[in-house]
């Protein structure tokens, strides 16, 4: 259920202009990679790339490619459709639907897979899925109701279960908590590390305390200035990256001594 | 320099004096404005009043006189009179939006979801252009020149399919049947509808979008999933304009069909059911008397009908007003 990312020289762009340039990169399953760096460095355009949705926006487009336990999802012939049900995603703002319950909201994704799921799987999958995403006890009873009356936090853990209900290899998260209060960003957080024993996790963040409390290894993007592409700067174990990184940029963000 | 702006927004004392008896000009706009727009408000209510006056007024004395007294003056009692009149009214009016809904659909979603923004603009005035064309140039291009082109393709109908009672019967010879009436009056609403359509779509949320492209969501589920949910009050809006105008269409329909006063749903003979506003600018001219209250009667019932019309269009808007997509 979890499979390992390798990009290699990969660039973005969005018409001419190139947003990333030449990030090399891998990432390793049942972990929680983080990505941190300024705004506008295009680690956000980099995280898209990796279940192509990027190409929601009209002109933007990549080179090189990513590899997903060896398989090319920019390939000939690879749908990416087929690469989104793979690859899940959670958004900056939860977007549970708004005309859905929340019981629905858990089944949208496999509404789209599997036609005909009997009642009792469906059931028993977003029991499982709720469950997963510390949602199951808060929502239980009122499973018919809209998925948009919950708090903001709840509505983000009704993302990440709709998310892994599709068991998706990997689960790809945009400033998952940038919209949370404190708590909710806890038990977001708290779930990473649970998440993580069965899925791949990718994380953008702008919060380096969480940065450095959920992820395993640390990816740190740069830019060089505006117009310029964002670039990969340096990445490795968390650790490391926070205490003694190789790269002077990398340590001037991370102590706040940066631009 | 927080804290004095916070004591200027809470102080009254710290703004121009109330009790000084000047009034800030600024608030005198402020309730001009809301006057203007208060009086606005009032004027549609009083217009509206005023109107429906006028028909229970005028219509009223074909509303309440002696039957007998309306077959010999009148045009006949009033009710199995307005009937056909009515059916053929909601019948054209039902039919064109049976067509016009679906094209009106697809090309909003194609305007607002599929085509390249270099297509979709021009194609988007076009339509609006369509809006701008007068019923009455509708009415002479339905009857010179659809009708008799239609014939073939009616026939057709009637040959293969006039087992069902709705292609069934004589085809008329000349075209000018409830299907032209149908069609005219379904690219007279397209427009309309099409444009507001295109605008809900526009409006719909790009992070419920993402959310289903997310899921591994193709476009057209993307649609189902995030758009039409979110444009279904938008699109019962539209298709109730739509509906509003092809019910109370004239001209056209007064140009294209010789009505009767039959009520049957054979969409291809020449005996139609008229509908009420054809049939009041037909006989207007000549009528008087307890004929002219008749037509007025006529088109209190119209009037009725959009009204129902639009309070069941309220209804389902607000049936489900809890999912909306406000959130």
């Amino acid at each position: 259920m979890s499979k390992r990312i390798e990009t290699t020289d990969l660039n973005v762009y969005y018409g001419d202009f190139r947003a990333v340039e030449d990030v090399t990169i891998t990432i390793q399953p049942r972990a929680v990679t983080a990505f941190i760096g300024p705004s506008g460095c295009g680690k956000s355009t980099f995280l898209r790339t990796l279940n192509r949705m990027h190409e929601v926006i009209p002109g933007a487009r990549v080179e090189g490619e990513v590899l997903l336990d060896g398989e090319n999802l920019y390939g000939a012939g690879v749908d990416p459709v087929r690469v989104r049900r793979q690859v899940g995603m959670v958004f900056q703002r939860p977007n549970p639907f708004p005309t859905m319950s929340i019981k629905e909201n858990v089944l949208a994704g496999i509404k789209l897979n599997f036609n005909r799921m009997p009642r009792n799987e469906q059931d028993e999958l977003v029991e499982r899925s709720l469950r997963s995403a510390n949602l199951w006890e808060e929502v239980k009873n009122r499973l018919e109701l809209p998925g948009s009356g919950l708090s903001g936090g709840q509505q983000q853990r009704l993302c990440i279960a709709r998310a892994i209900a599709m068991a998706p290899e990997v689960l790809l998260m945009d400033e998952p908590c940038s919209a949370l209060d404190p708590i909710s960003t806890l038990a977001i957080e708290d779930l990473m590390s649970e998440l993580k024993e069965k899925y791949t996790i990718v994380i953008v963040t702008h919060n380096m305390q969480q940065a450095a409390r959920v992820s395993d290894t640390t990816a740190f993007f740069n830019i060089a200035g505006t117009g310029s592409p964002g670039r990969l700067i340096e990445s490795g174990p968390t650790d490391k990256i926070f205490s003694t990184p190789d790269v002077k940029a990398t340590e001037d963000y991370i102590s706040g001594r940066f631009g | 320099m927080t804290q004095k702006l916070t004591r200027a927004l809470t102080d009254p004392g710290a703004g121009p004096d109330p009790s000084s008896g000047m009034p800030d000009p600024k608030r005198r706009g402020d309730r001009i404005f809301r006057g203007f727009a208060m009086g606005a408000g009032i004027t549609i209510l009083v217009i509206l009043a005023l109107v429906a006056t006028f028909l229970l007024v005028q219509g009223s004395p074909a509303l309440f006189a002696d039957p007998a007294k309306l077959i010999s003056q009148g045009y006949g009692e009033f009710l199995p009179w307005v009937l056909p009149y009515a059916f053929g009214t909601i019948w054209a009016a039902v039919l064109a939006l049976l067509f016009a809904v679906p094209v009106s659909i697809g090309i909003a979603l194609f305007i607002s979801h599929y085509a390249p923004r270099r297509l979709a603009q021009p194609l988007g005035y076009v339509i609006d252009l369509l809006a701008a064309v007068p019923s009455v140039v509708f009415g002479l291009w339905g009857s010179l020149v659809l009708a008799p082109a239609a014939v073939p393709l009616y026939e057709w109908l009637n040959a293969n399919l006039g087992f069902i009672p709705l292609f069934s019967g004589q085809v008329s010879g000349g075209g000018r049947n409830m299907f032209t009436i149908a069609i005219v009056l379904a690219t007279m609403i397209l427009p309309i509808i099409t444009s507001l359509c295109r605008e809900v779509f526009l409006q719909a949320p790009r992070l419920h979008e993402e959310a289903a492209l997310a899921l591994g969501a193709t476009r057209w589920e993307m649609i189902k999933m995030a758009v039409f949910p979110f444009a279904r009050p938008g699109i019962i809006a539209a298709v109730m304009l739509g509906l509003g105008r092809a019910l109370g269409e004239t001209m056209a329909v007064t140009m294209i069909l010789s009505g009767s006063r039959n009520i049957t749903f054979e969409v291809l003979t020449s005996q139609n059911p008229n509908t009420i506003a054809a049939t009041i600018a037909q006989n207007f001219p000549e009528a008087f008397g307890l004929k002219t209250s008749q037509l007025i009667a006529a088109g209190l019932v119209l009037f009725l009908i959009t009204l129902v019309v639009n309070m069941i269009a309220r209804w389902i808007v607000s049936r489900r007003a809890e999912y909306s997509g406000a959130n």
